[in-house]
Formats: C-alpha cells, sequence, structure tokens
C-alpha cells in the first residue's frame, strides 16, 4: 500500500480513450486516475493493464484536450468508487456521476467499489413472486419476477422506449406495491432523453437516472451500468427497497465495449465484439436477484436493440444466454398496429414457473398460458401454410386455429395503454380459449 | 519459492520466478490470490488468477507452491455446495457474507465433522497401495477408504472419527486420514476399462425410449438459449436411477443455481433421502472468475470419478460446456496465442476429447463395476450447430440430444428434435428393455420412429397440397404422429409427469399405437375418416 496519491507528467502515448503512462510507481488494476489537461479539463481514469515499462488507463471522457508533455496523471490508491447515500434518490447524474438536475451533490454515507461483488450462489434466495407488469402479453404468458433480469429485445423503430414507460408507470410489486427505480440511459438521443425524464417525473423520489448522451463519452457508457448497479445494489440489500434497474440500450454499451477493446489492440470474436463480451455482460446481468438474510431485491429489464432484427447478433445472442429470458418485440406486430408489439412465441420467462399458480396469481394460470401458446403456435404455422395453399385448403379445424391466432393478437396482445391487473388478463385468455373449443368460426 | 509480480492484464500476471512447473499452483500479492501456472519462459512466468485481481500492484509477492491444483477427496463432498476451486460456498458464505470477496483459504471439507468409520483390517496386518482398510458410511454411500502408502499396522482406528485425525498408525510413524489429494487435471487411474451396456434410465420418455443411453456413456445436449438445456439437465439430476450425480453450474446463472439447491432440499429420490444427499453441487456462475470456470469441470469430474473408483454408479451433468470453452478461450487469447476457428484455441478438440474421455466403465480394485457417465449441455451461439464445440463433441459423444428452438417456441417441452437426434446405443438398450421391462419394446419403438419418420415426409406433401388433399390413411397417421408428440414426447417438468417409469413409458406408446392400428381398421371397415377422428380425439391422453 502506498496510501498516497502520484503524480507523474510521463504519458507516452495517447490512443483514442487510452492513455500510457510510463515509469510508473506501483500502479494497482482497477485503480483510479484524475488526468489534467494543460487547458484546465480535468478527466477521470482507470488503470487497465500494467506492464514492468507502462500502465494503461482508459479514460473516462473527451480526451481530444490532452497532449503528451504538459498533462499531468494523479493516481489516487484506490479503485473506482460510487458514493452511496438514499439521498440519492429523485436525482438525475451524468454517466461519471455528477449531478445534471442543478442540485449540489449529496453528502455519501458509504464509498463502495463499483465492479462490485459476485453473489454467493448459496445466498440467493430463488425469486418467487410476480411483479405484474399491468401488460397482458408479459404478465400471462412471461411473467416478471422479482430478482429477475428480463431483458427487452427491440429492433430500430420499435416502440421499447413506450413499452419500458408504460411498465413504469403500471407496474405493481406484490407486498407493499411501491418500487424504485434506478434508470441507465446509455448512449440515447436528445428526445428519447427528454421522454424518459419526463416519464420519471411522474414518480418523485422513486428513482435514480443516470444519463449518458449521445454525444457524450463513450467510456462512460461501460461506467454508468455499473454506477447504477451499485447504487440499486445498495437501496435494495442496505435500506430494503425493492429496486427495478431499467438499462437502455445495451446495444450501445457492447458497441463502446468493442470500441473500447479494439484500440486496445485485442483480439476481435464473432463480429468485432470481444471475446470476454459474455463475462462482461454477465458482471452486470447477475448483479440481479434476491438475498435469503435481508429484503429487498434487484430486477433488471435492459433493453436492446437486435442489429438489423437479427435475434442471432452476438449482443441478443449473448444476453439471452445470461438473462432469464426475454421480451422480443416485432416489426410485423408493429405493422399491424398493435402495441405493445410484443411476438410471444420467442419470449420466455425462465422463473415464470415458480412465481405463478395458485397461492400467487390463480390456480389455472399455467394451463392457459401454455394452452394459449400452443393454439397460437398453431396458427401461426397454418399462417404459413394458409399462404402457400389458401385458406380453403386448410381443414376447418385448422381454419380454427388461424381465426385464434388474428383473435389472439388483437384482442390479447394489443392493449394500448389501458392498465390489465392479472386477474383481467387470465379471464380475457379464458374467454379466448373457450371461444375456440365452442367453436365459433 | 517466493519472487515477485512484475506485469499484470486483467486476471493474466507474470511473475519474476523460476524452477515452477507447468500447472503448479501460485499465490499472487498480499491478499494470496491463488493462480496456477500457464506459460514458461526463461525470465518470466505467465500465471493465470483465479480471483478477481482488482487492486493488485506490481512490486507485490508471489509464492510458489510446488504442486499443482487439487481437489481433496474424502467424506463429505456428498451434499456438498463448492465453487470451482472446491471452496464450500456455505463456508464462505459465513466467512464473507451474501457477496464473495477474498478471504483466505478455507478447507474444502467440513474437518470439524465426525463420521462413522469402521475397519476391516486389523493391527498387525500388512496394507499395500491401494488396499481398503476400513469404511466410512456417507449418507446412503458406504464410503471405502484407500491405502495411499503400504505398511504394518501398528494403530487403527475404531468408531466416529473428525477428517483432521489420523484413522490408521503404520510402522514407522506414517498417518493415513480419511481424505486426500489429488491433481485436477490428471485422470484418476480407475482401473481397466469395460464395455457399457446397462441403460442410464432418465425417467424422460423421448429419452428412454427413442434415444437411450447407457452408463458409462456421454450425451451432448446443444441447444439455443430458451431450448431448455438446463431444466432437462435438471430433470435428469433428479430422476435419474444412479447413486451419485456431480452437477456443475459452469457458467451459468446465479438464480437457476438457487433454484436448483432450494429444490434439491426439498426432493427426495426413492429411498426417501433428499435429493442433495447424494449429489455434489460446483456452482461457478457467469460472474464468478473466468479461471475458476475453465478449472471447475475438472474439479468436477475428479470428484466423479472419486466415487466412481469405488465402484459407484456416477452422473456428471455439466451445464454448459460452452462457457468452458469460452473461458479456455478468454485465457488463450489473454495469453496472445494464435487462435483457431472463431477465436477458440487450436487445441480445444484434444482438451474437450481427453475430458469426455474420462467417462466409462471400470472394473475397480474391488472387483465391483464403476461407471461415469455424462450428459453435457452445449449453448452453441445463434443456434448454430456447425460452431466448433458442438461439433468437438459430437466427434466424442455417444449419443446427441439436439433441442429445437420452433419446438421450444410451441411449448414443446424437452424440445428434443426427433429427427436429427441419435444414440448409439440403441440396440443395447432395447435388447435390455425388451427381455427386463416388455417385449413388445423392439417392435413398440420400431413403429413409433416410423410414425414420426413417415409423418416428417407427409408434412413437405402438405405443406404443398394442404391437410385436405392428403390421403384419408396419411391423414390418420398425422393424426396419431400429433399424438405421439403431444401425448408422449411432450413432459412437463413441473408436474407429476416428469419421471416416467419404463413401464410407464412402454403402455403409453403401446396404447396410441393401438389407438392408430384401430383406426386403420376401421378405415378399411369403410367408416368415414370424421368419424374416426373424432372418436380417436375422445381417446383419453
Amino acid at each position: 500500500m502506498r496510501l498516497a496519491e502520484h503524480c507523474y507528467r510521463s504519458i507516452d502515448a495517447i490512443r483514442g480513450p487510452l492513455v500510457f503512462v510510463e515509469r510508473v510507481f506501483e500502479a494497482r488494476i482497477g485503480e483510479t486516475v484524475t488526468l489534467l489537461a494543460p487547458n484546465g479539463q480535468r478527466l477521470e481514469g482507470e488503470v487497465l493493464k500494467i506492464d514492468t515499462k507502462q500502465v494503461l488507463i482508459q479514460v473516462f471522457g473527451e480526451t481530444s484536450g490532452l497532449d503528451l508533455e504538459k498533462t499531468s496523471v494523479t493516481f489516487h490508491d484506490t479503485v473506482k468508487r460510487a458514493p452511496l447515500s438514499r439521498h440519492c434518490l429523485g436525482r438525475i447524474f451524468n454517466g461519471s456521476f455528477e449531478p445534471l438536475d442543478g442540485a449540489p451533490m449529496y453528502i455519501p454515507e458509504r464509498w463502495e467499489a463499483v465492479s462490485g461483488a459476485p453473489i454467493n450462489p448459496v445466498a440467493r434466495a430463488y425469486p418467487r413472486e410476480m411483479i405484474e407488469t399491468g401488460i397482458t402479453a408479459i404478465d400471462g404468458l412471461n411473467s416478471l419476477i422479482k430478482g429477475q433480469k428480463l431483458p427487452i429485445f427491440s429492433s430500430a423503430g420499435l416502440p421499447a422506449q413506450q413499452l419500458v414507460a408504460q411498465i413504469l408507470s403500471q407496474a405493481r410489486l406484490p407486498g407493499t406495491g411501491e418500487f424504485v427505480v434506478v434508470f441507465v440511459a446509455l448512449g440515447l438521443h436528445f428526445n428519447e432523453f427528454n421522454f424518459f425524464r419526463n416519464t420519471l417525473e411522474q414518480m418523485p423520489n422513486r428513482f435514480v437516472a443516470f444519463f449518458n448522451l449521445a454525444g457524450e463519452p463513450v467510456v462512460e457508457r461501460l461506467l454508468a451500468p455499473r454506477l447504477g448497479l451499485t447504487v440499486a445494489e445498495d437501496l435494495a440489500f442496505n435500506h430494503q427497497m425493492d429496486v427495478l434497474v431499467i438499462i437502455s440500450d445495451m446495444t450501445n454499451y457492447c458497441d463502446a465495449l468493442r470500441e473500447i477493446s479494439t484500440s486496445r489492440e485485442e483480439l476481435p470474436g464473432r463480429r468485432g465484439y470481444p471475446g470476454y463480451m459474455y463475462s462482461d455482460l454477465a458482471s452486470l446481468y447477475e448483479r440481479a436477484g434476491r438475498l435469503h438474510d435481508r429484503p429487498g431485491s434487484v430486477t433488471m429489464l435492459p433493453v436492446l436493440t437486435m442489429p438489423e432484427d437479427d435475434i442471432t447478433h452476438p449482443i441478443p445472442d449473448l444476453t439471452g444466454y445470461i438473462t432469464e429470458g426475454q421480451i422480443v418485440l416485432s416489426r410485423e406486430m408493429h405493422q399491424k398496429g398493435i402495441f405493445p408489439p410484443i411476438d410471444v412465441l420467442p419470449c420466455l420467462s425462465r422463473l415464470m414457473q415458480h412465481g405463478i399458480g395458485a397461492n400467487q396469481t390463480r390456480a389455472d394460470h399455467r394451463d392457459i398460458a401454455n394452452q394459449l401458446y400452443q393454439n397460437y403456435a398453431k396458427g401461426r404455422e397454418l399462417r404459413k401454410l394458409a399462404t402457400v395453399v389458401g385458406t380453403d385448403g386448410l381443414l376447418e379445424e385448422d381454419r380454427k386455429f388461424l381465426h385464434m391466432a388474428d383473435e389472439f393478437e388483437r384482442r390479447f396482445v394489443h392493449q394500448g395503454e389501458e392498465r390489465r391487473d392479472i386477474l383481467q388478463t387470465l379471464d380475457l385468455g379464458l374467454e379466448l380459449l373457450n371461444e375456440y373449443k365452442r367453436g365459433t368460426p | 519459492m517466493k519472487g515477485v509480480v512484475t506485469s499484470i492484464s486483467g486476471a493474466t500476471v507474470t511473475i519474476d520466478l523460476r524452477g515452477l512447473r507447468l500447472y503448479d499452483r501460485v499465490y499472487i500479492g498480499h491478499a494470496r490470490l491463488s493462480g496456477e501456472v500457464v506459460h514458461l519462459e526463461k525470465d518470466h512466468t505467465t500465471v493465470q488468477v483465479f480471483e478477481d485481481t482488482h487492486g493488485l500492484s506490481i512490486g507485490e509477492p508471489a509464492e510458489g507452491t510446488q504442486a499443482p491444483l487439487t481437489v481433496t477427496l474424502g467424506p463429505g463432498l456428498l451434499g456438498g455446495v463448492f465453487d470451482g476451486l472446491q471452496r464450500p460456498l456455505p463456508a464462505l458464505q459465513q466467512k464473507s457474507g451474501a457477496f464473495i470477496r477474498n478471504c483466505g483459504t478455507i478447507p474444502s471439507l467440513d474437518l470439524q465433522r465426525s463420521w462413522p468409520f469402521t475397519p476391516s483390517k486389523e493391527v498387525g496386518a500388512v496394507l499395500a497401495v491401494g488396499d481398503i482398510y476400513g469404511v466410512v458410511t456417507e449418507g446412503h454411500i458406504e464410503h471405502p477408504l484407500f491405502a495411499r502408502c503400504a505398511g504394518k499396522i501398528e494403530h487403527i482406528h475404531s468408531g466416529p472419527i473428525r477428517l483432521n485425525e489420523p484413522l490408521v498408525t503404520l510402522q514407522g510413524g506414517e498417518q493415513l486420514f480419511g481424505f486426500q489429494d489429488w491433481s485436477v487435471r490428471r485422470p484418476r487411474p480407475g482401473g481397466e476399462k469395460c464395455p457399457a451396456e446397462v441403460p442410464l434410465i432418465t425417467g424422460q420418455r423421448c429419452i428412454d425410449f427413442l434415444f437411450p443411453m447407457v452408463k458409462g456413456a456421454v450425451a451432448i445436449i446443444p441447444g439455443g438459449f430458451g431450448t431448455g438445456k438446463t431444466v432437462l439437465e435438471q430433470s435428469i439430476a433428479k430422476f435419474t436411477d444412479i447413486d451419485v450425480v456431480v452437477y456443475v453450474g459452469c457458467g451459468e446463472r446465479g438464480n437457476e443455481m438457487a433454484g436448483l439447491l432450494s429444490e434439491f432440499d426439498e426432493l427426495r429420490d426413492a429411498a426417501g433421502q433428499p435429493l442433495l444427499e447424494r449429489t455434489i453441487i460446483i456452482a461457478n456462475t457467469s460472474n464468478m472468475p473466468v479461471a475458476a470456470r475453465e478449472s471447475s469441470i475438472f474439479t468436477a469430474v475428479t470428484m466423479a470419478e472419486y466415487y466412481r473408483d469405488m465402484g459407484y454408479d456416477v452422473l456428471f451433468l455439466a451445464d454448459s460446456l460452452s462457457r468452458w470453452a469460452e473461458a479456455l478461450r478468454e485465457i488463450s487469447a489473454a495469453l496472445e496465442e494464435i487462435p483457431g476457428e472463431d477465436g477458440y484455441p487450436t487445441y480445444l478438440s484434444s482438451r474437450l476429447a481427453g475430458f469426455i474421455e474420462r467417462s466409462g466403465v471400470v472394473k475397480t480394485a474391488t472387483g465391483k463395476l464403476g461407471s461415469l457417465s455424462m450428459i453435457l449441455a452445449v449453448s452453441p451461439p445463434g443456434a448454430d450447430f456447425s460452431e466448433p464445440v458442438t461439433q468437438a463433441c459430437l466427434r466424442a459423444a455417444g449419443a446427441f440430444y439436439q433441442l429445437d428452438t420452433s419446438l421450444a417456441h410451441s411449448r414443446h417441452f424437452p424440445a428434443i428434435n426427433w429427427n436429427h437426434s441419435y444414440s448409439l446405443f440403441s440396440k443395447e438398450c432395447t435388447a435390455y428393455f425388451s427381455r427386463e421391462i416388455d417385449v413388445q419394446w423392439p417392435t413398440l419403438h420400431h413403429r413409433c420412429r416410423d410414425i414420426l419418420q413417415q409423418e416428417s415426409a407427409l408434412r413437405e406433401v402438405v405443406e404443398v397440397v394442404g391437410m385436405e388433399g392428403l390421403q384419408d390413411r396419411d391423414q390418420l397417421l398425422m393424426s396419431a404422429a400429433e399424438r405421439i408428440r403431444r401425448d408422449f414426447l411432450c413432459q412437463n417438468s413441473f408436474t407429476a409427469d416428469a419421471f416416467s417409469s419404463p413401464q410407464q413409458t412402454a403402455q403409453r406408446i403401446a396404447a396410441i399405437i393401438a389407438d392408430y392400428d384401430q383406426a386403420v381398421q376401421r378405415l378399411e371397415e369403410g367408416e368415414l375418416l370424421t368419424d374416426i377422428l373424432q372418436g380417436g380425439n375422445n381417446a383419453p391422453g
């Protein structure tokens, strides 16, 4: 331990957001540094790599004002920490934890490393309580459970933001019903920023927001979700709150990861994304959960945009392998005017089985969901067939499936801005199934 | 042996120590993070660290142990929950709380717990290496202890004993304890390998009936995300008729592990014992360090071999092998090795083959047969089965259960695709089932496969002409196939149907095929198709 700050003016090279410093005494991996540019600009950074000659620093912020001779680098002998306090509620920060709402910074109760520590699997409590989002296609068929991480796979031009906003304003938790939102915006445009700010202001003192806009430094996109999650863990596990973490858009996070990896001259993996992207994403997503020994929960709803609507692209693919299911939005449904445009077939909630049923929602929930799924899947398959042989080429029985699939989309999935509680959702599902069984054309 | 850290990049650290051997265990820094030697050069050694290196600085001390990464084998493994380095997670929780932080070494086995020990040798007897000198009762398992060195017994203990107390003192002062250390990367000798012939009854109709597996064999389950790999693996872990289950959660979800733990605690096996008591769980979730993920499957398979060597049937389940391969790739990239296909190191397939070869049936020292079967989940990126990990597994595995995304989307679980999956053990198993369960088994097996095969051919026709365009006979076949899919191949893991005994399996398929035969007969007798189909739909199912 050096227990002191060190200052250097021995920068060897600057490459995009990366700075190489020579002759540093005992730098630490993950240590925070401050860079002071000749024009007086202050930047923060983090040590990524150390060898005998050089220290490699990743800079949070715009490196354009830095030079080799006059810029000084101060090493702080501590890893990156987030200031924690329950006074963070109701506040808006940028990707470096500076207030954006004009109010002064609060006095932190504690500081905690942003990288977090993995939850011991034996300390985890298995998520079993359903969160009623008010969205039929989610509550009925792919229920969100407290402590789950359930991403929304969107495509360019689809109203993922509106869906998130609707969940924020309509969701109810079991028990108290109240929850706190930690919102992390990564690379959003001003319009989206404005939309979310207005949504959050409807829920005073129940949110913390971190906004990194499209024009702001790329490296902050790697930092902001970690700040958000560290705050979320503190609120959940030290202040017994139920926290819903929304990160939008994870595609921008992954692109930032790729950008940094390339400037570090690492070997690229699939589509240029680094080979460690799975582990890196897991270090974020796995921070959702509940613990045995205390109340409070972290539930995650990350939003990502599938490039070219491709679900096998590395970003949705790796995300799907880590998260407990996914909600997939489809362009076809959107074009039909269905809101939310959820394509339920590729959707999944892995934790649903234990969060629904007799004591949680209703005894027939599982059956209704399974039957709707099977009938709708059959209907969708027949729809393909009908485009080849025409509706007349189908059996009478099959035409019923086809009709059911249309009704299912029009009445069950489509709901506009209305809020439906779980019982309304189940009744609606039952109504559809009964109509089908009675054999209305 | 002491040295210092000279460079750090993520979890890859170089130190200036010389004289270490490849795969020796090394302790790094003031925090004594454990690591493993992966590269040796003349002037420096590269170490892969198993823990988070945040806060590590160059110049910190490094200590070589001259010994490889080992696991501790002995009574108390069963029912244990460990991480990839065999640190017991419950003890870790007591020490560092709900979050895993570095907190020094913890013994892998509980040394204070007392075990009933029955000696089988007497004072004065001469022990050879590998002789059994006594038995510890570990739950439902008689856990024999083997001598690791030869000599004449001077004193032997009897009755309850703790692991940190010597059981036997040999002439010359050598002491034998109830546990031993074994290098994870060196297969245990086991004994002579024997052919695998006895079916492994998983209780999954699709596996037991269509693609049966034998004890000692290797099956792989590849499937994209959401196709039910984990649920299938966990069902198999719960219900399979086996002595010991080793379950590795390799780079998977924390909540899944929590679910597995709570369920195994509640569920009982056929003998009324909690499932946990026959299970060893290795949990190295996706956010735990990568190098420990890589070592976790070796740690686990060594424990599995240990019980196999006592003559038990052991089932090794890994979820998922792709995460292990990716960890290997991450480490390889950090070492700047030349990448092969998809960035995986070129030694992927040889290392995988070496690992899979640790399965099999062996004749143990006592003459008993012990088996180690493996069922390995693979998560191909983008559900593309041509990727290197799936292909490397295919070359070594004897059964292949391909999980199908479109089946999963229509909630057909287990989503095993019956056209693409295969098993090389059908012949042995069919013979066994026809002998032990039902003489009809081979016929039923053949008929069932035939119906499914004809259905897939007919499907192509239907896509052109529609159902109406099919002949009546073919429509009957389609409806029988539909029943096989819905009532036989589908199996809900969350209801009483989760386990189907071979008898139940045979009865169920026999009923469906009998109905079909009857329907065909009625058609031939001139009944109308619509009447027959109506009747068929009302049949129980």
